[in-house]
């Protein structure tokens, strides 16, 4: 169930005997992209105990952002949290994550990058002031990653404001694993549709 | 629950008498005769007297709530002025104040007598709060005076804060004129967005808008600098905040103008409470953090909170079962009450029982200016007998109210009503 309000999925599971599998409620959370974002860099890497995550963006707003938290998390690898101080919760620390709002250094600490879209309808009001401010800051660009001697795993969750977030030279390029998020989202949705709705799963909800 | 006229002489026999007003608290009995207080003291009844044994019980002031939502005229599916006066009943209530926010609001000398007059038909004592301003939308000043005249006691846009500061400060300045309370809902709506719940560790864990503390104390604080340059009398509702507290205790010191309530709900729950996104708990000003909590509890004990009041604000189950972002705010409270706050406060924090009836009977009154001196021979028997000590868990065939929107549901509360004496009739709880 994909819906708009915060604890939509959690509310439905306690007025029907169904499971119910949360495709994403509101600013809450989005579970199964946390598991398809973990499952490619899983194969990226190897590993996720000790890897090093910088997510960039929007993150008040983001169901991704806080699933992808607490799975990493529960994985054991690190998280830093990055993007415009308007845009990120004023407690996030309290979830185990170090928050900078400097995305160069963030880029120097992460393995992976997991940029999030910045939506149109945030600029120009009281959180960010414009695009083109976004983009100095924050944007990941081909220019800004060129600066670092290293070379880091991108992310992207989609739809991408191509140009906004992220540039398409980083999006297309081979350092990104966006399109491998796409094969295994696939993937792995049918593998939690497979478990949880066909298989001989006991009772109980998720 | 059971109401029936009182007999020409009633004894309570037995029980430990709370006075509130001498606070003492000893063992004896109390006659009512053709419906008023007659002594107290020990008393042989007559033969013909009714007897009630309230031994291992206390006989107290009727409670009075100078807060609550009864939603008459307008939304009767809610509640009306007659299932509130039930829910009161069942609390221990004898007296409310009904705030004003209804459909269409009191806001009006006829509205309030509307009030009065639907008032007097039912079983408890009914006193309207007008508004501040013509249909709550805080620019145009009621007309006051005639609505004092018409049986208002005080002025209030709850649910709405007066926003525009130049209108709180007439408001404040034309009420000097009558000594009356002007109750603001303070929350900068400015800084409360579409905030539904508190801002914290948990409104980021539920992914839910939310406002901070300050949403609440800054327009506190600005409404208590007003009422040092009036000379109004402010009265701050369902503080939630232990910044607000602290302004309050502060201001106090040099204003005697100046009183406060506190609800059970901000004293019972956190906003822990809300990880299961329970509509319920989702109230305005919002339930704040533990470390909150504990101020509130701090603030009853030291005096910077007059009166416990319950916001009692009922809502439709529809409403409520909707998604939290949508569910309106507020929740029931006159029933709960009593076993919340005893719980709470008495058996938890160690508040003298004495205290907390003060908050519950005669501070009210003296807020509102209603007759405290109730056990008075001659004046009209307004009594409240209760359990202290009685544990139970709150259940939904314990609301008498038409809505069911209460938290306390499946909660274990301490002390619980017996009977409530009010108006020549005696309301027993089973």
């Amino acid at each position: 169930m994909r819906h708009p309000t915060p604890g939509a999925s959690l509310h439905l599971t306690q007025h029907i005997n169904s499971i119910v599998i949360n495709a994403g409620d509101g600013t809450h959370e989005h579970p199964t992209q946390a598991i398809l974002d973990m499952t490619s860099l899983q194969e990226k890497f190897g590993y996720l105990k000790g890897l090093k995550v910088g997510i960039i963006g929007d993150i008040s707003h983001s169901r991704v952002a806080l699933s992808n938290i607490h799975g990493l998390k529960t994985m054991g690898a690190e998280v830093t949290l990055c993007g415009p101080s308007t845009l990120i919760p004023p407690f996030a620390e309290d979830l185990g994550v170090s928050v900078n709002y400097n995305v160069d250094e963030v880029i120097e600490w992460a393995d992976a990058l997991n940029v999030l879209r910045i939506q149109r309808e945030r600029m120009g009001g009281g959180l960010l002031p414009s695009v083109r401010e976004y983009r100095n800051l924050f944007g990941i660009t081909t220019e800004r990653l060129s600066m670092h001697k290293k070379e880091i795993v991108i992310m992207h969750p989609g739809p991408m404001n191509r140009g906004v977030e992220i540039d398409s030279s980083v999006a297309d390029s081979d350092q990104a694993i966006i399109l491998d998020q796409v094969l295994n989202g696939v993937a792995s949705r049918m593998a939690i549709l497979y478990l949880l709705l066909g298989g001989k799963q006991e009772e109980g909800n998720s | 629950m059971k109401t029936t006229k009182l007999k020409k002489q009633v004894v309570l026999k037995g029980g430990m008498i709370l006075d509130p007003i001498n606070e003492t608290l000893k063992k004896g009995d109390v006659l009512i005769e053709n419906g008023r207080m007659k002594s107290i003291g020990e008393v042989t009844p007559s033969k013909s007297a009714d007897v009630i044994d309230c031994s291992g019980l206390i006989v107290t002031h009727g409670f009075c709530d100078i807060h609550v939502h009864f939603r008459e005229p307008g939304r009767e599916d809610k509640e009306t002025l007659d299932s509130g006066s039930m829910a009161a009943l069942a609390g221990g209530f004898t007296r409310v104040c009904v705030m004003p926010n209804t459909d269409p609001p009191l806001d009006s000398p006829e509205s309030i007598r509307y009030t009065i007059d639907r008032g007097e038909e039912c079983p408890i004592h009914i006193h309207p709060i007008g508004a501040i301003t013509k249909s709550q939308d805080g620019k145009e000043l009621t007309e006051m005076g005639a609505m004092l005249s018409e049986g208002a006691v005080a002025f209030s846009d709850d649910g709405l804060p007066v926003t525009d500061t130049g209108m709180m400060r007439n408001a404040l300045e034309y009420a000097t004129m009558f000594d009356v309370p002007i109750i603001n809902h303070a929350e900068d709506l400015c800084l409360k967005k579409d905030g539904v719940m508190h801002e914290g560790k948990i409104s980021t864990q539920l992914g839910l808008p939310a406002s901070p503390g300050i949403t609440e104390s800054n327009m506190v604080h600005r409404d208590l600098e007003l009422t040092e340059l009036t000379g109004a009398r402010l009265h701050v509702p369902h503080v939630s905040s232990a910044k607000s507290a602290d302004y309050i205790r502060q201001m106090k010191k040099s204003n005697n103008k100046i009183t406060a309530e506190v609800t059970p709900h901000h004293l019972f729950f956190t906003d822990e409470d809300l990880i299961t996104y329970n509509t319920d708990l989702k109230v305005a000003p919002p339930i704040r953090t533990q470390a909150d909590q504990k101020a509130l509890i701090k603030g009853v004990k030291d005096g910077t909170f007059d009166c416990i009041a319950t916001d009692h604000a009922p809502h439709t189950i529809e409403e409520k079962e909707g998604t939290f972002d949508l569910a309106p705010f507020g929740m029931i409270g006159l029933e709960s009450c009593f076993g919340a706050v005893n719980r709470v406060l008495v058996k938890e924090n160690k508040l003298n029982i004495i205290r907390l009836i003060q908050m519950l009977s005669v501070n009210p009154r003296k807020i509102m200016g209603f007759e405290t001196d109730l056990f008075t021979n001659g004046n009209p028997a307004e009594l409240t007998i209760f359990d202290p000590n009685k544990k139970w868990t709150f259940k939904k065939s314990d609301i008498y109210s038409r809505s069911h929107n209460s938290p306390y549901i499946g909660e274990a509360l301490i002390g619980r009503i017996r009977a409530t004496i009010v108006k020549g009739h005696i309301t027993a709880l089973v």
